[in-house]
């Protein structure tokens, strides 16, 4: 299985945290989505956030992902702000959501060249054959992305966001539509161990054995905010599950 | 400059490439344009005076309304797929979207235009090649496309965007228009590029002030 090489930017700085946001709010008419979050994530680590259905997570990753503007709060990502240099931001960040992004009627090779070029990456034939070969889809270069199975249409676009070596990673759901082979790849990408770069992740689930397994943090958002935040290694799954419950009002 | 070129010409080559393999929007613009213009043939008296009057009318009407179902797949398309988010997701810089988007719908209607004038000529006896015809509608055309490509990626994220396009885009292109049919009634009628100077400046004022305002405009319209 090949491992995806991150590479340390010169701009990142071990003082700064990766992703910071204070008192984050974001309403869509008088409905309240995000009731002020407050997050640090440090370089390097993985934050699992568990949530309801409609708790927030997808906003939250939205905005951190430039795809949304906060209603107010401030945010940071890598020190930079989104709302003042969205483009900064997009070229570190990979992005996987609930769609897999892709053109249906281009192969999964002619996909990720689209966005190679849309990053402006150089060797991009090599990158994309590194990203397939990552999450065992090489043999798929070929193949119209429409033809592919939900859980193949997933990896093709976890290799998408993998493509410009992102030194964070914001992933909503990815997990869902794979199978545990695939599960463990993509576990296995995200904890590559082939280089020395701070690889940052933030990862929504649904999937609390696996959010607490692969995490370095674990956080539950509730009704738009940060409800419970804890190292991963300091609790059990029961635990976490009795808190989310109690929080939620329902189970994982 | 890479960092405009590059995605400009990633997203050109995308939507041709898709184009190429659906035949989804060239083939609906030629069928929309070839049914106006058969029924106007149908409807109107053959005479020459009349074709001559009207016939500048009916080709810009043809090219105006299937042209306005080319400009809304554009955007259409990557809502339907869900691939919007790659785009915005990308460093890009939004005017490389802009223009990359542009240029595709730009060619998808020249090409349509290219397909139906001999249709149009033949039905209404009219001559084949007319050189300042052919400048009008490569410069209305993209003065149409520049304004159409903010428009449809403004109406995409309403609910009726089918109907909103067609409202926001024909009250600001009627000096496009203008010209087009002026100038166009000028070559039927056989005059010379002089009597048609002032309509092509109009339309290449248009061009160029809206190419400027719709490329700065875009990026506020992408946002959510």
């Amino acid at each position: 299985m090949a491992a995806v090489t991150l590479l340390k930017p010169e701009t990142q700085d071990k003082g700064q945290l990766a992703v910071l946001a204070r008192d984050v709010r974001k309403s869509f008419g008088r409905v309240a989505a995000l009731r002020g979050i407050d997050l640090e994530v440090p370089w390097g680590q993985f934050l699992t956030i568990l949530g309801a259905n409609g708790s927030g997570k997808t906003t939250l990753l939205r905005i951190l992902a430039t795809l949304a503007r906060p209603t107010s709060g401030e945010i940071r990502v890598a020190g930079i702000d989104p709302l003042r240099n969205a483009p900064a931001v997009r070229r570190i960040i990979g992005v996987v959501t609930h769609q897999p992004l892709l053109y249906g009627d281009l192969t999964v090779g002619e996909n990720l060249a689209f966005y190679a070029r849309m990053y402006d990456l150089k060797r991009p034939h090599e990158k994309i054959a590194q990203c397939l070969a990552a999450l065992g889809m090489e043999r798929r270069l070929e193949v119209k992305a429409r033809t592919l199975s939900h859980g193949m249409q997933k990896r093709v676009s976890i290799a998408r966001a993998l493509l410009h070596d992102p030194i964070i990673l914001l992933m909503d759901e990815p997990e869902s539509g794979l199978d545990s082979e695939a599960v463990e790849m993509l576990e296995h990408t995200l904890r590559s161990p082939s280089s020395d770069s701070l690889r940052t992740v933030v990862m929504t689930t649904h999937n609390l054995e696996r959010g607490l397994a692969v995490g370095d943090q674990v956080a539950i958002l509730a009704d738009g905010r940060i409800a419970y935040l804890e190292q991963c290694a300091g609790v059990t799954v029961a635990e976490v599950r009795s808190t989310y419950m109690a929080l939620t009002g329902s189970t994982l | 400059m890479s960092g405009f070129f590059r995605p400009m010409a990633a997203i050109l080559w995308k939507d041709l490439l898709l184009e190429l393999r659906t035949r989804d929007v060239v083939a609906s613009l030629f069928i929309f344009a070839l049914l106006v213009v058969v029924i106007f043939n149908f409807a109107l008296d053959p005479a020459p005076e009349l074709v001559a009057v009207t016939a500048p009318g009916i080709v810009w009407v043809a090219f105006a309304f299937s042209g306005m179902l080319g400009l809304n797949r554009g955007f259409v398309m990557e809502k339907e797929q869900g691939t919007m988010d790659g785009l915005l997701l990308s460093p890009a810089g939004r005017e490389a979207i802009y223009v990359g988007k542009l240029l595709a719908s730009f060619l998808f209607m020249v090409l349509m235009e290219i397909m139906i004038y001999p249709v149009f000529a033949a039905l209404f006896n009219l001559p084949f090649f007319l050189p300042s015809f052919i400048a009008i509608s490569l410069a209305s055309t993209l003065g149409f496309a520049a304004v159409g490509t903010v428009f449809s990626a403004t109406a995409v994220n309403t609910r009726s965007r089918d109907i909103m396009l067609p409202l926001l885009l024909m009250p600001v292109t009627v000096p496009v228009f203008l010209g087009a049919v002026k100038v166009t009634g000028n070559a039927l009628a056989g005059e010379g590029w002089a009597a048609s100077a002032s309509w092509f400046q109009l339309v290449a004022i248009f061009d160029i002030l809206f190419l400027v305002v719709a490329a700065f405009l875009f990026e506020y319209v992408l946002e959510e």
